[in-house]
């Protein structure tokens, strides 16, 4: 191996541990300092020394400690600095006691506790932040994105998302809002709000190829909730409905253009994931406690289970749809079912579904496009091209709007 | 220990719901007085009560080193605060379980905004 291939193999090694680091080491700093804004300033000072020394000492075989307890030296004479940071010490008192860390030679580390980032990804899912803050702190403080990462996620320029970061992190300490799991009263209406933030992450990286790695991320996030709340039974509902999703990935586009379930290669579908997610589908329908995520992951698994569009068990779907419009009784999950009930009663029966509810979605494309669908099935061309028109006018995307029209042609 | 303001605000000119019987008016004392009982047990009530309406206010303000007054609100709007309560929490999860308790209470939506000193209460 040339020189400069070791070098590289060791720098995108560094890169990747400080990603999988960095969530970990930004929520073991707050538990111990209690303030966001330190923890963030002294983790990435920590990274800075580490991207130095370990290019040439190599990675340490707990990577995460090194980092908490370099970074936590950090802190400390940061805070040792001023007077009021002194104060400061004396109230956290032994906890945050300087320690002779790897970096000075000794061999003690303070790992990271598991609880940490789950506590913390409930702080960033606070209900009482916008829905945007939430995400954004989310990929920032857990993802390890940089800030001009979050931006590029969100179509905003590198200064707005750092004055969003700012704003909340201001709104969670002067607030007091808690770094804590929430208490057993409080978590079903807490959780729905991380699982709300972590599947927008990934639907905003399926809505368009540039941002796909906020759906690894997303997973990666959802994988760890997981891991720490084994007994949430919706948790493992949400990775299982993104694994399901990302299985089809493959075959969604073809040359950049939109395919649909229907025309979908799918011998292009990723099996392993597949897998992965029947066999949580499965353990959730053991468990019995049926939620809107396990329920839409259970829809995507009973698609993911045919090797064809028709040989799909459509009864049993719009079953599913069924029991998930009465946990989760919105006009989309509405509209999914309509489009379901065309495969078993016909498209007759759905469009008269559809058109009920169409006064709720009137500005939503895939109502539109749903209808353009369906009219054609019918035989009504003209009432079908102006619905893809309609469509087309008010899709979100640019690959949605190419589809579009073209079907407006077809 | 932190310090919590949760106020509600009235809207001018505009009376929300149908006027109270007095046997509804009953009701919604008793509760917003067991509300302020258990505020007070608790140790969370530090103050709190209902305002007249903000056509009894006046502003004073320093202009060319004298203090002139003028009648009327100091902020020209629709809406006005209409009545708070001041509470120590431990942290906004805290303060936010009381103000929930308040909305209960009062069928009004209740406005949660820290305190960043308090002055000799600041302890």
């Amino acid at each position: 191996m040339t020189p400069t291939v070791a070098a590289h193999g060791a720098a995108t090694d560094v890169e990747r541990v400080f990603r999988e680091a960095y969530g970990q080491a930004v929520a073991a700093l707050v538990r111990i300092f209690g303030d966001i804004t330190l923890a963030e300033d002294a983790v990435q000072e920590a990274f800075a020394l580490a991207s130095e020394r370990w290019r040439s000492d190599g990675i340490p075989p707990n990577p995460a400690g090194w980092i908490v307890t370099t970074a936590r030296n950090r802190a400390i004479d940061h805070l040792r600095r001023t007077a009021r940071g002194r104060v400061l010490l004396e109230q956290l008192g032994t906890v945050a006691t300087r320690s002779q860390g790897p970096a000075d030679g000794e061999r003690e580390e303070d790992g990271p506790v598991s609880d940490d980032r789950l506590r913390l990804i409930f702080t960033c899912c606070h209900p009482a932040l916008r829905p945007e803050h939430r995400v954004a702190l989310t990929l920032r403080l857990l993802g390890g994105l940089s800030v001009e990462e979050v931006a590029r996620s969100f179509l905003v320029t590198e200064s707005t998302m750092a004055k969003r970061l700012v704003r909340a992190k201001y709104k969670i300490k002067a607030a007091k809002i808690p770094y804590r799991v929430p208490e057993e009263a409080d978590l079903p209406e807490r959780l729905r709000s991380v699982l709300s933030v972590l599947y927008l992450i990934y639907n905003t990286g399926l809505d368009d190829p540039e941002r796909a790695s906020l759906r690894s991320e997303a997973i990666r996030l959802a994988r760890a909730l997981v891991e720490l709340m084994p007994d949430e039974p919706e948790a493992a509902g949400l990775l299982a409905l993104m694994l399901l999703s990302e299985s089809r990935v493959p075959a969604r586009t073809s040359e950049g253009a939109l395919v649909l379930l229907r025309d979908q290669d799918r011998t292009t579908w990723d099996r392993a994931m597949i897998e992965e997610g029947h066999a949580i589908v499965r353990a959730c329908i053991r468990r019995g406690q049926p939620g809107s995520f396990q329920l839409q992951a259970a829809i995507q698994a009973v698609h993911c289970a045919s090797d064809s569009f028709e040989a799909t068990d459509w009864p049993q779907i719009v079953a599913l749809y069924d029991r998930l419009l009465s946990v989760m009784p919105t006009p989309v999950v509405a509209l999914n079912r309509a489009i379901a009930i065309a495969e078993v009663e016909g498209p007759g029966a759905a469009l008269t579904k559809i058109d009920a509810i169409a006064g709720d979605l009137d500005s939503y494309h895939l109502l539109h496009a749903a209808r353009g669908t369906l009219l054609r099935r019918l035989g009504q061309r003209d009432a079908s091209r102006a619905a893809f028109e309609r469509a087309a006018h008010l899709a979100a995307t640019e690959a949605d709007r190419q589809f579009l029209i073209q079907q407006i042609e077809e | 220990m932190s310090q919590y303001l949760l106020s509600t605000y009235a809207v001018e000119g505009e009376v929300s719901g149908a006027p109270m019987t007095p046997g509804e008016m009953e009701t919604f004392m008793k509760r917003v007085v067991a509300l302020e009982d258990e505020m007070e047990a608790t140790g969370t009530f530090v103050f709190g009560g209902a305002l007249h309406d903000p056509d009894a206010a006046t502003v004073l303000r320093m202009e060319e080193g004298d203090v002139t007054m003028t009648d009327g609100p100091f902020v020209e709007a629709k809406e006005h605060i209409a009545g708070f309560y001041i509470i120590n929490a431990d942290d906004l999860d805290a303060a936010l379980a009381w103000a929930r308790k308040v909305v209960d209470a009062i069928g009004h939506p209740i406005e949660v905004r820290p305190f960043r000193a308090t002055g000799r209460v600041q302890a």
